[in-house]
């Protein structure tokens, strides 16, 4: 059996996580030495899985793969943000801390979403898994106070161009990698696999 | 539009007045194969004690109380690293804390140990800050620094923290830069000054003799980033001593009073809400009301234009110390200049210039050592050290050293520091034979901006020679 085979999976069975499988795969240390041969220190290899949970936001993510978009708007009467769309979604008003209400902001984000601002690099750190170059959109809506990141999976981004989400609903990754944006204008045939307007 | 209260915006009182006694600093390089982080901490602590003519056993009696600065366990691969160092520093039983708070580690650990004295809790503190960024390669290297962006919404859109600043750079560039090339070119100067100023400073890890060119022509790492205009990934120590003015007068015949401030905004710059600008001393409420229509783009407060973390810390700063116009009442500032847009965005934050008309303090000569332009001393030096674009940025310890840079410039002993031959010999770097004595003639104040994230937290820490303190402040 190889080291990675039988990777960890986790479920949860009566509010408790249920790991099964390995969760950490060990090798071996390697000497570090100078030109000369002395020993300077030693690798210290790692290979782990870690456990996560969305919490509250998991219903966020979990719409991802549905092909919807959600957010939070604070109703409390007697907080100033009242009305306040939140996107990135908050689970609670940054203002009062109330749970805020979830609403589905699909259509809002397919008719007003534009580039607030942008960037475009070839360089990644480990783990990336996005197609190069990697190009950060920041992308604002009408009636959101906020502005959110994400990634502009094609075309070349200027500043106030419409843009609308697509989502990652044949093959979802559960993360916010499943929300990506295209141009206004590109066409289902056009998206990359696995991605759909929803 | 979101507003804070009173309260939250009252000026903090302190008890007692703090003094920095001494601080001292490691050699600074993008690797140590043959140093284990204590060893760094070691030489920091040493060359802050023979600063003041003792040694570290003699300046260990006095302290009460360790303040540690480490940013990312990661990194380090150590829990409790801080538990470690305080070990090999042999300063049990004292009490000690780790502090953690991104790329103002350094800053904020000063926070604490400021605090801690001003309180009366302890006569005499260590704030000491390391970091160790080399047992990883550069690409893992960017991973763990982007695992301090949302882990959930932003580390996995590229792992490059690097992409955080550069959408303000593009938004910054587009607004107040008109997309003019000038502007390009002025932030290109920036790092042409730091870069430059570090070939006088025998810490530095980055000193290069570069043009405006250079930098507009090195790779690109995040459009329109590119790589001169980034931040160096460091290793290294730095430490300073701070107490009250009875044991800082037993240590020291000329200690320096300092005083610290923080603030904080959203750690994702997607959260941030629109506000009206909060106004520093030397602004007035007209003054930005045409903003949008003299920069259009500009109509979101902070938007990703400025720090709001910066402005507010200024705003408790100047109101501790009594600062009306950091141009007029500082001599020098030491900026967090991770990328050269950053540099460029806190100008505006801390009131060097209005919001707009940051790119003024470098095209006006005002942020140099010399004016390029007259010949004569800059109006408001910045970054001197090189900063971290040219000196380092070895996170745990960088807001420790631009404090220990100002102090030395202060204590007038700038020269004396970094000029000494023995010193490039130890280090193992060539002094140049055109070195420069960058001292600041007559420095009596200066200022250092600590930062973190994309402006998550961020400390101001002002040092005054105690013969020339401003008047005004919530205390003297």
């Amino acid at each position: 059996m190889s080291n990675t085979d039988n990777r960890g999976t986790v479920r949860v069975v009566n509010d408790h996580y249920q790991p099964s499988g390995k969760f950490h795969f060990i090798s071996p240390n390697i000497p570090i030495r100078n030109e000369q041969g002395d020993l300077m220190g030693v690798t210290n290899p790692r290979d782990i899985i870690h456990i996560h949970t969305y919490g509250g936001e998991a219903v966020f993510f979990e719409s991802l793969s549905k092909g919807r978009l959600l957010a939070t708007r604070c109703d409390n009467h007697g907080c100033e943000a009242c009305g306040s769309i939140f996107q990135p979604f908050r689970i609670h008003c940054p203002d009062c801390l109330v749970q805020a209400t979830v609403i589905d902001m699909t259509d809002t984000a397919k008719s007003t979403a534009r580039i607030h601002t942008f960037m475009i690099t070839e360089r990644t750190g480990a783990f990336n898994t996005l197609p190069k170059p990697v190009r950060f959109i920041n992308v604002e809506f009408d009636r959101v106070c906020t502005i959110l990141m994400g990634y502009l999976c094609m075309g070349e981004p200027e500043i106030g161009m419409k843009v609308v989400p697509i989502f990652n609903t044949r093959a979802p990754t559960y993360t916010i990698l499943d929300l990506w944006w295209v141009p206004a204008g590109t066409t289902e045939d056009q998206l990359p696999e696995n991605f759909t307007f929803g | 539009m979101i507003t804070f209260s009173e309260r939250q915006l009252a000026i903090p009182k302190m008890s007692r007045p703090v003094y920095l006694v001494t601080g001292g600093m490691s050699k600074f390089a993008r690797s140590f194969p043959d140093k284990k982080t204590e060893e760094l901490c070691v030489d920091a602590l040493f060359e802050a004690a023979e600063f003041i003519g003792t040694t570290p056993r003699e300046l260990k009696r006095y302290i009460h109380s360790c303040y540690y600065g480490h940013f990312a366990d990661h990194f380090g691969d150590q829990l409790l690293g801080e538990a470690v160092i305080h070990d090999r520093l042999g300063l049990d039983p004292l009490g000690n804390i780790g502090i953690k708070t991104g790329g103002a580690t350094g800053g904020s650990t000063l926070w604490e140990a400021y605090k801690t004295v001003a309180s009366g809790y302890s006569d005499c503190v260590l704030a000491l800050g390391w970091e160790r960024m080399d047992e990883v390669p550069t690409d893992e290297g960017n991973n763990y620094i982007s695992c301090a962006a949302d882990k959930d919404w932003e580390t996995p859109l590229g792992h490059i923290y690097t992409g955080y600043y550069a959408v303000m750079a593009q938004k910054y560039w587009q607004v107040f830069g008109r997309k003019e090339e000038s502007f390009r070119r002025t932030m290109a100067e920036i790092a042409v000054k730091n870069r430059g100023y570090a070939l006088h400073n025998p810490h530095a890890q980055g000193p290069l003799r570069i043009t405006v060119e250079d930098v507009l022509h090195s790779p690109v790492v995040a459009y329109p980033l590119r790589a001169l205009d980034c931040c160096l990934m460091s290793v290294g120590a730095a430490a300073v001593i701070l107490a009250d003015e009875k044991t800082a007068l037993q240590l020291t015949d000329n200690p320096l009073r300092i005083d610290v401030a923080a603030a904080s905004h959203t750690l994702r710059p997607a959260d941030r809400r629109h506000m009206a600008i909060p106004l520093l001393p030397n602004e007035t409420p007209d003054q930005y009301r045409d903003l949008a229509e003299r920069f259009p783009g500009s109509d979101r407060y902070p938007g990703f234009t400025g720090f709001l973390a910066a402005r507010m810390a200024a705003w408790y700063a100047y109101g501790m110390t009594g600062i009306t116009d950091p141009t007029e009442d500082l001599d020098l500032v030491e900026l967090h200049d991770a990328f050269t847009i950053s540099d460029m965005q806190t100008y505006e934050d801390i009131g060097i210039r209005p919001y707009g008309e940051g790119r003024t303090y470098v095209e006006s000569g005002d942020c140099y050592h010399t004016n390029p332009h007259t010949g004569r001393p800059g109006k408001l030096p910045a970054n001197l050290s090189g900063g971290l674009i040219g000196c380092m940025h070895a996170v745990g310890a960088t807001g420790i050293m631009q404090v220990i840079e100002i102090g030395q410039h202060l204590w007038g002993r700038w020269g004396e520091m970094h000029g000494d031959e023995k010193k490039w010999a130890r280090f193992g770097r060539d002094k140049p034979d055109d070195w420069q004595d960058l001292q600041v003639q007559g420095a009596k104040r200066g200022m250092a901006v600590s930062h973190a994230g994309v402006g998550s937290h961020v400390t101001c820490t002002v040092l005054q020679h105690p013969d020339y303190l401003l008047s005004g402040g919530t205390f003297r």
